[in-house]
């Protein structure tokens, strides 16, 4: 057990909690929309940085997640309930994204297994999560990004950090039809309000 | 626009998810208290604008932002290598002369 001092930083249910994009109403795209955007608040999020090399790291991950640590680049893992998942962010960092309200166990979890040089912070909160399935999620994806989503270039289990609009964002393709958008809380209006736009012409909906 | 290749995420990504941070290999006078004042002004403020063969730094900075080092043609805009942190360029501009590139 690492010698830090950690908290609980979710506040509860007691605490009214409000998602970076609580004030927007939704849009309704008719019968058959082109995209639909969901939002997935709330989750918990950790940053993971160690030494992708050592095998104790590696097997500590591995233990207190139930999913290996990817160590190939802009690889995406997830648990089997795909509820969980672990990816990489460069060599010696890793994002980690649970169901909310489980982020201090998971960060204890890891704490019980890891030694050495190792940090793991709770940076829950900081970002959200929107959802893109449809027809056209693919077509609004490379409207708004410079980085080549074409299936060939992005697999099921690809997550790359790139530019998204003029702000910067996780991309990620958990499975073969839905895309994953993380993006910072400040910019979460912005990237919503774009991502309104960019789809509208497919029709999207939104709620 | 730049193609540039990120040696650590291992793929070509456009110029947008970079940004340049000037010259590379630039050392810290290891005993700055003995420095004269120009020695600590060069280091300080003093670059090279060099017409051709150019290292540089840049860092992946909305992809893994990592820094790393580029070897770059102020004439041409050509980037002839791209290495990590710590490692020496293959490519100089004198190599460049004695190989008979240009």
């Amino acid at each position: 057990m690492s010698n830090v001092a950690v908290f609980d930083q979710n506040a509860g249910m007691g605490v009214l909690a409000e998602s970076p994009l609580a004030h927007v109403s939704g849009v309704k795209g008719g019968h058959t929309p082109g995209v639909v955007i969901r939002e997935k608040a709330f989750l918990g999020y950790l940053t993971l940085r160690g030494n992708s090399e050592d095998v104790s790291f590696q097997d500590g991950v591995k233990q207190a997640l139930g999913m290996p640590l990817p160590t190939e680049p802009m690889r995406l893992h997830q648990n089997q309930h795909k509820a969980s998942s672990i990816q990489w962010l460069s060599p010696d960092e890793w994002l980690i994204v649970v169901q909310g309200g489980t982020e201090y166990e998971t960060e204890m979890a890891l704490r019980a297994e890891l030694t050495g040089h190792f940090a793991v912070v709770n940076i829950s909160g900081g970002q959200t999560l929107l959802t893109l399935s449809g027809s056209a999620a693919l077509e609004v994806l490379h409207k708004s990004t410079v980085y080549d989503v074409h299936p060939r270039n992005f697999p099921v289990g690809k997550a790359v950090a790139t530019t998204f609009a003029k702000a910067t964002a996780i991309i990620r393709r958990p499975t073969e039809d839905t895309w994953e958008l993380i993006v910072r809380r400040s910019f979460a209006d912005y990237c919503y309000r774009w991502l309104i736009d960019a789809s509208q012409e497919f029709g999207v909906d939104y709620e | 626009m730049f193609y540039i290749y990120c040696p650590y995420c291992g793929e070509h990504r456009e110029e947008s998810e970079f940004r340049p941070k000037g010259q590379a290999h630039i050392m810290r006078p290891k005993d700055p208290e003995s420095c004269s004042d120009e020695e600590w002004a060069d280091y300080l403020f003093f670059r090279d604008n060099p017409k051709g063969v150019h290292h540089e730094m840049w860092v992946h900075a909305t992809g893994c932002r990592k820094f790393f080092n580029m070897t770059r043609d102020t004439v041409s805009y050509e980037i002839l290598e791209v290495y990590k942190m710590g490692e020496q360029p293959k490519i100089t501009a004198a190599s460049r002369v004695v190989g008979g590139e240009k």
